[in-house]
């Protein structure tokens, strides 16, 4: 529903990505990503798919090709939300003060922005526990203040590399349904990394499926089941067939290696 | 819980009694003499008649120690700190740190005062204690500064952190335990420096506990020496005290090592 606006907010352009060791992590990857779609990269481990995100997030630099931002002048927005596997937290920080970093690293006051971090750690449903130290939460609270601090500035896209792949199956499966939320009430755009089919074509608008060596992208597939879903979708048809379909194209890649 | 503080604190106690008690009585009943063995109540009364100069000479110790130790964490880290944000830097000057921590510093010890001079005996033991006091802050803290969430890096690059950023909310924060570590190794070690600099420093103006120590032992004054080796275990007890208590301060919140766990 949201790709509907069509525009493209990220465009990747002939990517390719060489190590140093001689490595080659990414061969000429081509695609655009729309405004406000939830685009899944799925894939075996070694495909490329964290490289490809840190590119986009340009924490990594491509050996060729491009990254630009139509939407805002070509370049990366200051503004950009990122998500890890391990929640990331500044273990000596309360939950508050973990989720102001963004704001602290842009100079702002932490008593202008208070506000919005507490709308932040509402939107997570971590509200009470702004004082709490990250050794004291769950693993399922922590990946929720990690969200929380990616969200907090409101970017206008969020990148996540894997963010549930350590959790157990039940909170994996809330935290996917709280994500599909949020997404739905902020217009964000969302590229999620993971090697779960099942949660990709849960969540997904759009799933790039990945192959490795060299990495690069085997099948673009489109999810078109309507949002909001929830977990009567994984009980459906369509949702098996899909589920198949990108199962059987990886086995194939897999096969052909 | 009950119980740990029992072990803890109760039963060391018990023990030390029972062995001051068993060594008063041995040297009463056996009749040692007092310049081989002087009787823990003898020991007490020297300590008593000795309290002035013993005082003056704890207090130019602790002053030496702990401005060695000052002078260590603020060298230490401030090395580290500069390692940190030059890998050339760390290259050039390590090993040099090396040196200066693997040669023994008894044997540097007697340059250093002939450098400093007789007349600034003071400032001789301060360098000679800092020499041995500040490595293991420098290395520590050079570790710790190293040891940051490569994750969290990223994620301050992400967020166009600063240089200066990077340092103070993450690096040095991440180092912070290994900090306090080399802090409380060397807070011993900065005792240690001042006693075996005033040693090597022999007589003149020093007039530290170990000074006592020696100058005790040559007129055979048993019990005094004693006395003086009480002060400085007493010294030496406070600062490893003091240095758990503030680890325990700062890390009780959030680090793995300060954490008490139910089990």
């Amino acid at each position: 529903m949201n790709q509907a606006s069509g525009t493209s907010l990220i465009d990747l352009q002939n990517i390719s990505k060489t190590y140093d060791s001689g490595t080659q992590a990414l061969q000429s990857v081509s695609t655009s990503i729309a405004q406000g779609s939830f685009v899944s990269l799925l894939g075996p481990s070694g495909c490329g798919k964290s490289t490809l995100l840190r590119i986009i997030a340009s924490l990594v630099q491509p050996t060729t090709g491009t990254v630009s931002w139509p939407s805002t002048g070509g370049v990366r927005p200051a503004d950009i939300g990122f998500v890890f596997q391990d929640a990331t937290l500044m273990p000596w920080a309360s939950v508050l003060d973990n989720v102001y970093l963004p704001f602290k690293l842009q100079g702002r006051a932490l008593k202008d922005v208070a506000p919005q971090i507490m709308d932040a750690l509402a939107r997570v449903g971590l509200a009470d526990f702004a004082k709490s130290f990250p050794r004291e939460l769950s693993g399922g609270m922590k990946m929720r203040v990690s969200i929380a601090r990616a969200l907090v500035t409101r970017p206008p896209v969020l990148l996540m590399d894997e963010p549930f792949a350590a959790l157990d199956e039940f909170t994996r499966e809330k935290l996917d349904d709280d994500l599909l939320a949020l997404w739905q009430a902020e217009n964000w755009t969302v590229i999620f990394v993971t090697h779960s089919v099942y949660e990709s074509v849960y969540l997904s608008e759009r799933v790039l499926v990945m192959g490795a060596r060299p990495g690069r992208i085997l099948h673009d597939m489109k999810i078109d089941e309507p949002h909001p879903r929830s977990r009567a979708f994984r009980a459906t048809a369509a949702y098996g067939q899909r589920c198949a379909e990108i199962s059987d194209a990886l086995r194939h890649d897999a096969g052909a290696v | 819980m009950e119980n740990s503080r029992f072990l803890r604190i109760l039963v060391p106690t018990l023990v030390g009694i029972a062995f001051l008690l068993i060594w008063e009585m041995l040297v009463r009943v056996k009749g040692v003499p007092e310049f081989v063995l002087p009787a823990p109540s003898r020991i007490w009364e020297s300590l008593v008649l000795n309290f002035g100069s013993l005082m003056f000479s704890l207090w130019i110790t602790l002053r030496v120690t702990l401005s060695a130790f000052v002078l260590a964490v603020i060298g230490g880290v401030g090395l580290a700190i500069l390692f940190s944000q030059s890998r050339l830097i760390e290259g050039a000057l390590f090993p040099y740190a090396v040196v200066l921590q693997v040669t023994p510093v008894v044997s540097i010890a007697p340059l250093i005062l002939i450098w400093v001079g007789y007349d600034n005996v003071e400032i001789a033991l301060l360098i000679i204690a800092w020499i041995v006091a500040f490595f293991p802050i420098l290395s520590n803290t050079t570790l710790g500064l190293r040891s940051a969430d490569h994750n969290l890096r990223d994620l301050f690059r992400l967020y166009g952190a600063s240089r200066w950023q990077i340092l103070s909310e993450l690096l040095l924060p991440s180092a912070m335990p290994y900090m306090l570590a080399g802090m409380k190794i060397s807070g011993g070690l900065a005792l240690i420096g001042a006693v075996v600099a005033e040693f090597v420093a022999g007589s003149g103006t020093s007039t530290g506990l170990a000074w006592r120590i020696i100058e005790a032992g040559n007129r055979l004054d048993i019990p005094k020496m004693f006395a003086a080796l009480l002060l400085l275990s007493a010294l030496g007890i406070a600062i490893f005290f003091a240095l758990t208590w503030a680890e325990h301060r700062l890390l009780r919140r959030w680090h793995e090592s300060a954490l008490k766990r139910e089990s």
